[in-house]
């Protein structure tokens, strides 16, 4: 079977003062209809990875690659036209935090069926009742009064559920998932993932998880790709978390609390610089 | 059940406006009041004798005493003040030394000059001015930007004055485009009977359609001008607040969502910085509100602004004091103005009314 996607030493690269600064340096690995982690720090790449799939690299970024390919389209020659067609309708992302990814001045409502306006063609009617059978989908008990709310009037999670009805209304082949629950409550967390994972496992789409939980990661995901400093350092099966070969893979399971305690002082990270070449 | 909480929600939304309207009217009462005693103080504290003002400075001592006592300035000082708002009220803002009548006459006069110029400059400064600001925002750095941001700073720059009479010379003088300085030829002066004071307004409801184009011709170049001034300024500011609101992360999602790049710049960016730029409209307007000197001498507008200057050069000390009064009332009312168009505009503030 053809894999949903298909990437191939992608390099992201920001002018600096200095000179480019390339903050992804040849990222490569295909996914299929399976659930993809992607872990490491902030400023090793992933969440600028997430954005490239979509064609999204904030300017005056650049993103290149040798192949990316998604379901036969190839994404480095797309048009906008094409890319219009293709965000939404068949990807998308839910983004980390609703209080800033949501825009403030639109009702969650219009925002959703914003999303299904420009993907499928359907009536206003046959749109609304799709886009509250979304929320519903979500778990928010009172769909109708969300759907009036503006984004500052619902709460951390009910706001990234809306966002993930936003984000699924279309039914997409792929989501990519960018931090989604870093910015709620541990609580909620975990009610969100179920939900999320609850739709894409019922809908059978392609997922790509970026974290920088391991463990979270680890338990949500089929297979898990460890990045440090722009680069793939290690690939794993989720299962397989503890085989893991590369130091810095080892370095963040040590540093894991365990509920047996006592380890003192908690191991640190010695970080290689060989690691970053 | 459930109608009886929308009804509920219904009449405590209304008692929320309600409340915040009877705020808002509070805070403009107390503004007004401040105002007030500003005025009626620097009535008392400027160098310009009241009673001289009236008799001349030859009139014997007795007429200097008895005219001090008539105009009140024997009593205590907040008697005075209390007098004065008493006035203020009733629309007695004293009589011009210089014209011999009543100051709310001379403002009557003078006020639509300036209201109508103010009007159509900032019309012309806000429907270009926006546009080009966002225009500058989505073209970031290249050409488009360096060519708004230019203009905007010759708007900043250049003296109007000096701009006025390079404009009357080359569309008016060479290629008689325009009319002239004035509002209106004297052919056409007694085509229109003033109602409202603002002559596009009387001719055209009063059908005089070549009056209309006079006095559109008289108006079109200051009008301009004064636009240009107030464009530099919005398109500037419209400028920066797109740049902030196109890199807010709501951008980042309607992009994922796939709507398409003219709805996400002038529905979900522009909708957002909507917000600020109530406030930098409205401040714009109110500059314009309180007459341009320049420009009113340059094109002999017969505004607010020559008015007061006029009056202040001859120590007409009423006059001045009414204009001060009309200008704050001004500010008062279109910082009252934008308050409440943020609230219609700005979901998160309606709540905390």
């Amino acid at each position: 079977m053809r894999p949903l996607l298909t990437v191939e030493d992608l390099r992201i690269t920001f002018p600096t003062r200095q000179g480019p600064s390339e903050v992804v340096r040849g990222v490569s690995f295909t996914l299929g209809r399976e659930r993809l982690g992607i872990v490491g720090e902030s400023g090793s790449g992933k969440s600028q990875t997430g954005r490239a799939i979509l064609g999204l690299t904030p300017p005056p970024g650049r993103a290149t690659a040798k192949v990316l390919d998604f379901d036969g389209i190839d994404l480095r020659t797309a048009s906008a036209a094409t890319w219009r067609r293709l965000r939404g309708a068949r990807m998308s992302m839910v983004m980390q935090d609703p209080k800033f990814s949501l825009n403030p001045v639109m009702t969650i409502g219009k925002q959703l069926l914003e999303a299904l306006k420009f993907g499928a063609g359907e009536t206003r009617a046959e749109a609304r009742a799709r886009a509250l059978a979304m929320l519903e989908a979500v778990q928010i008990r009172d769909p109708e009064r969300v759907f009036r709310a503006y984004p500052h009037e619902l709460s951390g999670g009910m706001g990234q559920r809306a966002m993930i009805a936003m984000m699924l209304v279309t039914e997409p082949d792929l989501l990519i998932a960018d931090e989604p629950t870093s910015a709620l409550d541990v609580t909620v967390q975990v009610e969100v993932l179920r939900i999320l994972d609850r739709l894409v496992r019922e809908r059978g789409m392609g997922l790509i998880f970026i974290s920088h939980d391991l463990r979270l990661v680890s338990s949500f995901c089929d297979r898990v790709l460890v990045m440090y400093a722009g680069r793939v350092v290690e690939e794993l099966k989720a299962a397989d978390l503890g085989k893991a070969q590369h130091p810095y893979t080892r370095g963040l399971m040590n540093c894991l609390p365990k509920i047996e305690g006592g380890v003192r002082p908690l191991p640190t990270l010695e970080r290689d610089a060989a690691w970053a070449r | 059940m459930s109608d009886a909480t929308t009804d509920g929600g219904r009449e405590s939304a209304l008692l929320r406006l309600l409340w915040k309207a009877a705020k808002l009217l509070a805070t403009v009462a107390l503004t007004f009041l401040g105002l007030l005693v500003v005025t009626f103080l620097i009535g008392r504290v400027v160098p310009v004798d009241p009673v001289l003002a009236v008799i001349g400075d030859r009139a014997p001592k007795s007429v200097y005493d008895r005219v001090f006592v008539e105009l009140g300035l024997d009593r205590p000082l907040y008697e005075q003040f209390w007098i004065y708002l008493h006035k203020v009220f009733t629309g007695d803002f004293g009589e011009s030394f210089l014209t011999k009548r009543p100051i709310i006459d001379d403002i009557a006069r003078v006020f639509p000059a300036t209201l109508e110029l103010a009007t159509v400059a900032i019309l012309i400064g806000t429907v270009l001015g926006i546009p080009m600001g966002v225009w500058a925002a989505v073209r970031q750095g290249r050409l488009a930007d360096q060519v708004v941001r230019v203009l905007g700073l010759v708007g900043y720059s250049a003296p109007i004055f000096w701009l006025g009479l390079l404009g009357l010379l080359v569309f008016y003088a060479r290629l008689n485009w325009v009319a002239g300085p004035g509002r209106i030829d004297i052919a056409y002066e007694y085509a229109i009977t003033p109602k409202t004071g603002l002559l596009l307004l009387d001719s055209a409801m009063q059908g005089q359609w070549d009056a209309f184009r006079n006095v559109f011709a008289h108006i079109i170049l200051p009008a301009a001008l004064l636009g240009y001034f107030s464009m530099a300024y919005i398109s500037r500011m419209t400028r920066s607040f797109m740049l902030n609101e196109l890199a807010q992360e709501y951008v980042t999602t309607a992009r994922v969502k796939g709507v398409p790049e003219w709805r996400i710049i002038w529905v979900h960016a522009l909708r957002n910085a909507a917000v600020p730029l109530v406030t930098v409209v409205a401040l714009s307007y109110a500059n314009l509100l309180e007459g341009s000197v320049l420009t009113e001498t340059v094109f002999a507008w017969p505004g607010l602004g020559q008015y007061i200057t006029n009056s202040l050069q001859n120590a007409d000390m009423n006059a001045v004091l009414g204009g001060t009064l009309l200008i704050g009332a001004i500010f008062v009312g279109l910082n009252l103005l934008s308050d409440l168009l943020y609230t219609l505009l700005d979901p998160r503030v309606r709540k905390q009314a």
